[in-house]
């Protein structure tokens, strides 16, 4: 039942004018008091309380109008604890002193149910992180009159061309704390934006997206530039037939394919076999162009510098000329197969363990021009859609093109061409690596941003075509 | 729980809001998974807060909050006409909604066991004992299991006047067996993949599906598939199980029938649709015998796509989606009615929570039954594949071109389930498709099943849905398409 929570005295309906309600975003001085209530309430062997607030905007338009409109506040509170070598949780945003003790009794209640696990750790006592900046004050406080004026200029470009626009412009901020009974202490805030725009024509379209901390740098007009050229360029698209063509990948279209990887470098995957690298790991699985890391510090990158149990993130190569050099711990995984905790661990109980979040993938010195004009024949990719799993250990993913996708013939484009459907398999896709650009941070619509390069591929399997 | 509703009500039209309505919801969940023999995750969560919708300056504004005062509900409706009027910066004529009668009433949905009742040492006893049946065959790897409940009790107010509370329980269990050996990871679901079957019920969907009855033969086939050929390559017929039919439902029937699709509004994300408005009571969408309807009323069945109202106080109706094959019908909402000239919505608007606005989303997506036993069906068939469980899905941002795999196959020769396959996959353009459809089972083989994690929206909103579906035949459908290179 929803709780009544505190009525105070009623104030006019035409109020003051309306100013920003605090109460919900997160400070460290509003954690620290949570905690403390935290632990007043609980008699576990050991508590973990998570905070987290949100204060998000997004403003989205189509058919250049702005058709949806929202904001949104949130502030949680979720506890663990630990009775007896048993684990279990509790969340709630009801945050009055009656729901916090409710919380931290039903998950020791919940905790007692459960079998012991021997192997569940005693929580990690307290860390150092390393710092990140990665707040904006003007990002987290734009206004939706500021987004909209922003939507009003990229409608303008649309019609400019006789476009219609869709899209959406973010922006808001995110605080998470984490603390446990052993005196572990871990905060951090972030200020997120999002531009995204589909130029549609009569029968071509463009995207582009750009995601980043400080919403200055996301350049809505020059998304819509792209967008706007590449819908104008794709008009009466040519059917062509599937089949295996060489591919220049824009670093979005990369991405998106990179994610479906993600989970398979986590090392509880790889124990439990249901990793694409078990009976991999330190082999030859990529070609020998191909490094990945995770590096959560990269200037692109975005997160807390801690994992779900406060374990601070580190750097990790991932692969190296090809090998598959490392993968990813949580503490507990760490423990069970002898290794290092390299704080990529889901928060506790979970069943996946843990996986790399901060893709960094190197590049070359190619550009897109450069590769286009190295292509006898082939097709240029702005993004990729639906794409789905269809065999988890030789990652083979079906999916389609979408929003600007051309064929390249003696090195130039020469029209748009029908979307096609793939079905690729992505170890395959890196051992076809012929060229790549310099890495850059791509966003997506599949998989969380990355850095990384636009590439050319061989070989990439088209299976079936679509009617646009 | 009303008075600060109300309150934000009144704020927004002293404001400036022509129209407004508020959601206030209390989400509970409760969240049981087993992995190899032990606990994985057991969870509670709580998730309580207040949306407002208005229209101001002709534009829409939402605001949320999750402090349930009527300072904050106050604070939320101003910000919601701030935003509407900004909003209004960029309109082209006034946001115009189909009419509806004001309504108060209270509902609530079928639930004749509270599984948050249920001790959750009987819900892990009887998952680890799945996970035992599981275990117990040679060649598997993993066993999962989970169990997921949720009760959602919401208020809806609007200023013509509605108050509608609806009190719903939502049940969802299934595991899966899987198996890794050599270079090759296999794996069955129980009874279906995504978690399970869903159902707006109580635990005793739970006591029905017999778990641990199916968990050996789940398992067997898991082990055995690696063994088993590559399901071939070919234009060919194939039987697709109801659980897969519900999937193929969903993705090409259940989304381009959005109406907020076919008019753009999704274009940047989810996507648009090929059923364009002259379409409408013209394109023969799938053979005569098929026949789909939208139904979110009690009477369709206790799927996720069941409610009284949805989240613009609109009745729960029954829409007529494909007659005969005809394509007849859209899912919509006030406004998206209006604007293709509809007298009314036909009540499709739902939000994933408090904090979002609601869209046009599936409700039970359902093809009638037909006249066929599936051991009938099976024995009238010359030389097919028998396809079962959804294992990838993936159609384009039109809903035309799609492709499906599955977990299982068998070849049936000259009537007769021979042969197990692996790696089956099929797909196809939607309309070629769905007129290739021959026969379907009747209402002994007819399941409600529930698809717990429809995406859509920005932000991203996911919804569970509908989907009534019997195994039924189609010709000459391209089958292997994804391991062909």
């Amino acid at each position: 039942m929803v709780g009544a929570g505190l009525v105070p005295a009623r104030r006019g309906h035409e109020g003051c004018p309306y100013s920003r309600d605090t109460r919900s975003m997160l400070n460290r001085k509003l954690a620290d008091e949570l905690f403390e209530k935290v632990l007043k309430y609980s008699t576990a062997d050991e508590t973990e309380a998570y905070i987290a607030s949100t204060s998000y905007s997004l403003t989205r338009f189509a058919n250049n109008t702005i058709h949806q409109n929202m904001a949104e506040e949130d502030l949680n509170l979720s506890v663990r604890a630990v009775v007896d070598h048993r684990t279990a949780r509790a969340t709630s945003n009801k945050l009055d002193e009656a729901s916090i003790r409710e919380m931290c009794e039903a998950a020791q209640a919940l905790a007692r149910l459960q079998r012991p696990d021997q192997e569940l750790l005693r929580m990690p006592g307290p860390q150092t992180y390393r710092a990140v900046e990665r707040c904006d004050p003007e990002t987290a406080e734009l206004s939706p009159r500021a987004r909209a004026e922003t939507v009003k200029q990229v409608i303008r470009r649309a019609e400019k061309d006789q476009l219609t626009a869709a899209g959406v412009f973010s922006s808001g901020k995110v605080a998470q704390a984490l603390y446990n009974s052993r005196r572990l202490c871990a905060y951090h805030e972030e200020s997120v934006s999002e531009f995204s725009v589909t130029m549609l024509a009569d029968t071509g379209s463009g995207w582009a997206k750009k995601t980043g901390q400080r919403y200055q740098t996301l350049d809505p007009m020059s998304l819509a530039d792209s967008a706007a050229a590449k819908a104008l360029r794709s008009r009466d698209p040519k059917e062509i037939q599937p089949g295996r063509y060489t591919v220049i990948l824009e670093p979005s279209a990369v991405m998106d394919l990179l994610g479906f990887m993600l989970l398979d470098f986590g090392g509880l995957a790889v124990l439990e076999q249901r990793s694409c690298l078990t009976g991999r790991e330190k082999q030859k699985v990529f070609g020998g162009n191909i490094q990945i890391r995770d590096d959560g510090f990269h200037p692109s990158q975005s997160g807390a510098p801690f994992d779900g149990e406060g374990i601070p993130r580190h750097r990790v190569t991932l692969v190296e000329n090809g090998v598959v050099e490392n993968l990813v711990y949580a503490r507990q995984t760490a423990h069970k197969m002898g290794k290092e905790p390299t704080g990529h661990g889901f928060q506790l109980p979970n069943e996946m363990g843990e996986a790399p979040l901060n893709i960094v993938m190197e590049g070359g010195r190619g550009t897109v021009e450069e590769m286009i004009r190295s292509t006898e024949r082939g097709l240029l990719l702005t993004r990729l859609w639906y794409i789905r799993e269809v065999d988890p250990y030789q990652k083979l993913l079906t999916g389609m093109t979408r929003d600007g996708t051309f064929f390249i013939e003696n090195g130039e484009i020469q029209y748009g061409v029908k979307n096609l459907r793939f079905n690729q398999s992505l170890i395959e896709m890196l051992n076809h690596v012929e060229m790549m650009s310099a890495p850059q941070r791509a966003a997506g619509e599949e998989s969380i941003e990355m850095v990384v390069p636009a590439m050319k591929v061989g070989e990439f399997n088209f299976s079936s075509t679509t009617k646009f | 729980m009303k008075e600060f509703a109300q309150s934000a009500l009144e704020t927004a039209r002293v404001r400036g809001a022509t129209y407004a309505d508020v959601r206030v919801m209390d989400i509970r969940q409760r969240f049981i998974s087993t992995k190899n023999g032990q606990a994985a995750q057991v969870r509670e969560s709580q998730s309580v807060g207040m949306g407002i919708r208005v229209i101001a300056d002709g534009a829409w504004g939402f605001a949320s909050t999750e402090d349930l005062t009527c300072a904050s509900a106050d604070a939320a409706a101003a910000k919601a006409v701030e935003i509407a009027k900004a909003s209004a910066l960029c309109k082209k004529h006034d946001v115009n909604l189909a009419p509806e009668q004001r309504v108060v009433d209270q509902w609530q949905g079928p639930c004749r066991i509270d599984p948050f009742s249920v001790p959750v040492s009987t819900c892990l006893d009887l998952m680890l004992k799945v996970d035992a049946e599981l275990r117990r065959v040679a060649g598997v790897t993993l066993a999962e299991c989970a169990m997921d409940f949720r009760h959602i009790d919401q208020l809806f107010l609007s200023s013509i006047g509605s108050e509608i509370r609806q009190v719903k329980t939502q049940t969802g269990a299934g595991y899966s067996a899987t198996s890794f050996a050599g270079n090759e990871i296999q794996r069955r679901s129980y009874p279906n993949s995504f978690g399970g079957q869903y159902q707006t019920r109580g635990y005793e969907l739970i006591e029905e599906l017999d778990l641990v009855g199916n968990a050996p033969r789940i398992a067997e086939e898991a082990a055995a598939l690696h063994a088993c050929d590559q399901c071939p390559a070919g234009v060919m017929d194939i039987i697709l199980s109801g659980s897969q039919l519900g999937l193929q439902i969903h993705e090409s029937i259940g989304h381009p029938i959005e109406l907020d699709r076919v008019l753009g509004d999704e274009a940047n994300y989810a996507g648009m649709s090929f059923l364009t408005l002259e379409k409408l009571n013209q394109l023969q969408y799938a053979a005569p015998i098929v026949n789909v309807v939208a139904d979110a009323t009690v009477q369709h069945g206790s799927g996720l796509g069941t409610f009284a109202y949805d989240d613009e106080g609109v009745p729960a109706q029954c829409t007529p989606i494909i007659k005969d094959g005809r394509f007849v019908g859209y899912l919509s909402s006030r406004e998206s009615a209006a604007s293709v000239g509809q007298a009314r919505s036909s009540g499709a608007m739902r939000a994933e929570g408090w904090n979002r606005i609601p869209l046009i989303r599936m409700t039970n997506v359902s093809i009638l039954p037909g006249t066929w036993r599936l051991e009938d069906l099976m024995a009238d068939t010359k030389d097919a594949i028998y396809m079962e469980t959804n294992r990838s899905w993936s159609i384009d941002d039109r809903r035309y071109n799609f492709q499906f795999g599955t977990e299982i196959g068998w070849e049936i020769k000259n009537g007769k389930k021979t042969r197990m396959l692996k790696n089956p996959s099929y797909g196809g353009i939607t309309t070629e498709f769905w007129n290739s459809c021959d026969a379907i089972c009747g209402p002994e083989e007819w399941t409600l099943w529930g698809t717990p994690n429809c995406g859509k929206g920005q932000p991203m909103q996911t919804m569970g849905t509908g989907h009534g579906a019997a195994p039924a035949r189609f010709r000459n459908v391209q089958v292997g398409v994804a391991y062909q290179q």
